[in-house]
């Protein structure tokens, strides 16, 4: 019987409006208690004074590149980026290589990630066979086979009649359609947003509108089936409004955002660093400033990274060339908390359901809460610590930040998964 | 012509000046940039060196013997990843009227087509010690790419949609011949805007230089937010044509995507090709202009093109010169920079 006492932090938990100086107090795995100067009793005893107690975190919308394409990041990998980065679970997209629509591949994922033993992987299954948006894969199996939703992240659910019927199919299991929001008609090639940044640099543009006009068709598709609508990397002002506007009126709808869409704009892309390619991608300031706007006012449930991870060899191309994607899981908790909490954008509690109880409610996981008898998974922050990202010393396999040299304030600590301290900070 | 003592006094120029005859101050000045990948990076200054060095490089053509030993024992390699004549041909012969040794490698026949990268293609280039490197690609920033890789001078001769300096230069240097200034002067750039890299490098060009630059084209192709690089946006010719001092026109790209742009070259030309009746609306005195290849009877008509306004052949000889002037200024830039960098 291991046990683990977390003594002086600051214990943060919206799930039962606590916001405290106290010891929390982990048992075999599982919370036992929160108190002042509870007795150590034999426990480990971790000194967390000054420090930020919250429920784990949980970053829903990661790329693990396992199976298929291990040059770029594996379960292994991935998952110490992510203990690293101040989470203790993930939840990984489907478009591997075989694209995870059989539940040979979630239960391959999920023992992998098992023996890698860091922190729990959330399967995501496919929509579609392959991914190919015609037939709806085989979900019920997939949910059996440990995934907590379904997408075809990469691509849009290709028709109206497809995300129609998996809409109203994963009703049966309790799950979600998480979806990536594009129409694909209107973005073609582009490598950038359309705006004045594109206009100047000579780029085919992906306007705001490709990403609105999913989001509306999805969102009359969930009013018509009453489904569980979880819009993917949220990029425009007119995307949110509408999402917004959906949930007043009672649509079962959520949505998340990442720190390059709320922290950037496309003006990065000038330099042309090929680390600044990301889809949807970079904004201009007036999207940006919506979202952080819907971040405060609780239009956006959930922080996520979007984590894709890309071999050097494959940026080092020409811009119109290069993939797209941002590695974000070690960079994500230091930039909402330098750029949203410090700045007094968010609270700390609105921070904590950002990062933790929304994505455990979204995804139905027995997490996101510190009450007793819970699992013992906890991210610990230290707010007042400056320190500079480095890219050379991620855990993760690749390297494609544009957050490189960065001096940020405000950072996990420790990540804490069943009582198990799987990452300490350095220093 | 004799060799002057400031030719050989003069820093920036490389090599044997030979019979150049640059006035003293020019010898001095030099770019501030080791590259020139876009207008946008340079100031009026030094635009307007470009443009004075230019004019002297101008008479050397003239000659009965075209060559100038001024970049002698100098490396320039030509890279064209895309399809090229006008400026191919220019800077090859630019780089020979200064007597440098020159190299053309084009897409079809280099190691692009057996999966080499642009930056291994730009090491590789490297590795065998030029001076001058002019590319030429499909994307915008590849310019960039290849000067953030090598030490040697990067000329951008059209990134994708983004810039064309050495075109937005001979345009400048066509319109000072017979404006006498840029300053104050209206021109009036119309057709395809969106895929147009000419056009960026002119608003840039033109604007620096004190010009109104007015752009006309259809909705479907005219860039988003293009009121931004501070140009006054027509949609239709005729209103923009007014009082315009210069007018350009571009090639409609149709290999760049855009089939939904408009529904036939028939109803572009009457909407948008330049014919007498709307040139009429323009100043008497208007110059026409095109960057080439052009397409009679879509953005221009024959009788524009080949009229008296026309200036289209004195931009492909003023090519030449704008070329030689940036040869030589680069010329001299990189091998500064690079005894800076190996003393250092």
């Amino acid at each position: 019987m291991s046990k683990l006492l977390l003594k002086g932090g600051r214990v943060v938990d919206p799930a039962q409006g606590i916001d405290q100086t106290a010891d929390l107090m982990i048992d075999d795995g599982l919370i036992s208690g929160i108190g002042s100067d509870l007795d150590a009793n034999g426990a480990d005893v971790l000194d967390v004074s000054g420090c930020v107690v919250a429920p784990g975190f949980i970053d829903m919308h990661v790329h693990l590149r396992e199976p298929g394409q291990e040059h770029k990041e594996t379960i292994k990998t991935g998952t110490a980026a992510a203990a690293a980065g101040g989470f203790t679970g993930v939840a990984c997209m489907p478009n591997t290589s075989p694209v995870n629509d059989h539940r040979a591949v979630t239960e391959l994922i999920i023992e992998r990630a098992d023996e890698a033993g860091t922190v729990p992987v959330y399967p995501i299954g496919c929509v579609s066979v392959g991914q190919q948006g015609e037939a709806l894969a085989e979900i019920g199996e997939l949910v059996d086979g440990g995934c907590v939703a379904v997408s075809d992240d990469g691509y849009p659910v290709a028709t109206a009649e497809l995300m129609r019927r998996a809409l109203e199919y994963t009703r049966m299991f309790d799950i979600p359609v998480i979806e990536h929001c594009e129409d694909l008609s209107l973005t073609g090639t582009a490598p950038m947003n359309e705006g004045r940044v594109s206009t100047a640099l000579g780029f085919k543009g992906h306007p705001a509108a490709a990403e609105d006009i999913i989001v509306a068709r999805d969102l009359v598709l969930a009013e018509l089936t009453g489904g569980s609508l979880h819009c993917a990397h949220i990029s425009s002002a007119g995307a949110l409004r509408m999402i917004r506007d959906a949930k007043a009126r009672g649509i079962n709808v959520t949505c998340e955002v990442t720190p390059h869409h709320f922290v950037l704009t496309d003006e990065e892309v000038r330099s042309f660093d090929t680390n600044t390619k990301t889809n949807p991608p970079l904004r201009s300031q007036a999207h940006v400033d919506a979202l952080i706007e819907a971040l405060a006012d609780g239009t956006v449930d959930a922080i996520v990274t979007d984590h894709a991870p890309h071999h050097a060899d494959e940026k080092a191309l020409e811009f119109d060339l290069a993939p797209f994607g941002i590695v974000g899981l070690e960079t994500a908790v230091p930039l909402a908390c330098d750029r949203l909490l410090h700045r007094g954008h968010v609270t700390l509690q609105r921070l904590v359901e950002l990062l933790s109880v929304n994505p455990a409610r979204i995804l139905r996981l027995d997490a996101g809460d510190l009450s007793e008898g819970a699992v013992g998974n906890v991210t610990v922050l230290d707010l007042e610590r400056t320190a500079t990202v480095d890219a050379a010393a991620f855990a993760s396999k690749s390297r494609n930040t544009p957050f490189d040299g960065w001096e940020l304030k405000g950072w996990p600590v420790f990540t804490i998964v069943a009582g198990e301290v799987v990452w300490k900070a350095p220093g | 012509m004799p060799k002057t003592k400031e030719a050989e006094a003069g820093p920036a120029a490389p090599g044997d000046a030979g019979d150049l005859i640059l006035p003293v101050d020019q010898q001095a000045a030099s770019l501030k940039s080791k590259d020139l990948l876009g207008i946008e990076y340079l100031d009026a200054d030094e635009i307007q060196l470009i443009l004075d060095t230019a004019h002297h490089f101008k008479e050397i053509s003239q000659r009965p013997i075209k060559k100038v030993p001024t970049l002698r024992g100098k490396s320039v390699i030509n890279l064209f990843f895309e399809p090229s004549t006008r400026t191919r041909t220019s800077f090859e012969i630019a780089a020979k009227r200064l007597s440098a040794d020159t190299q053309t490698i084009s897409a079809s026949t280099s190691s692009m087509v057996k999966g080499e990268t642009l930056i291994d293609t730009a090491r590789n280039i490297e590795a065998m010690y030029p001076d001058l490197l002019i590319i030429r690609h499909a994307f915008p920033g590849a310019a960039h790419m290849l000067a953030r890789t090598c030490s040697a001078a990067v000329i951008n001769a059209g990134d994708g949609a983004h810039e064309h300096p050495t075109q937005a230069l001979l345009d400048a240097l066509t319109i000072r011949d017979h404006k006498g200034s840029i300053e104050g002067l209206r021109v009036v750039i119309c057709g395809d805007i969106a895929h147009s890299r000419v056009a960026r490098s002119n608003i840039h060009c033109l604007r620096k230089l004190g010009a109104t630059v007015v752009v006309a084209a259809p909705p479907t192709l005219m860039p988003c937010d293009v009121e931004a690089l501070g140009v006054e946006a027509f949609d239709r010719l005729e209103p923009a044509l007014e009082g315009a001092d210069v007018v350009m026109t571009l090639r409609i790209q149709l290999e760049r995507g855009g089939k939904l742009s408009f529904p036939s070259t028939r109803e572009y030309f009457n909407l948008f090709g330049l014919s007498r009746d709307k040139l009429a609306l323009a100043k008497d005195d208007v110059i026409v202009m095109h960057p080439g290849p052009m397409n009679r009877g879509v953005e221009i008509a024959s009788d524009v093109a080949d009229g008296p306004a026309s200036v289209i052949l004195e931009q492909v000889s003023n090519g030449l010169a704008v070329r030689m002037a940036v040869l030589y200024l680069l010329a001299g830039v990189g091998a500064a920079k690079k005894n800076v960098e190996t003393a250092a």
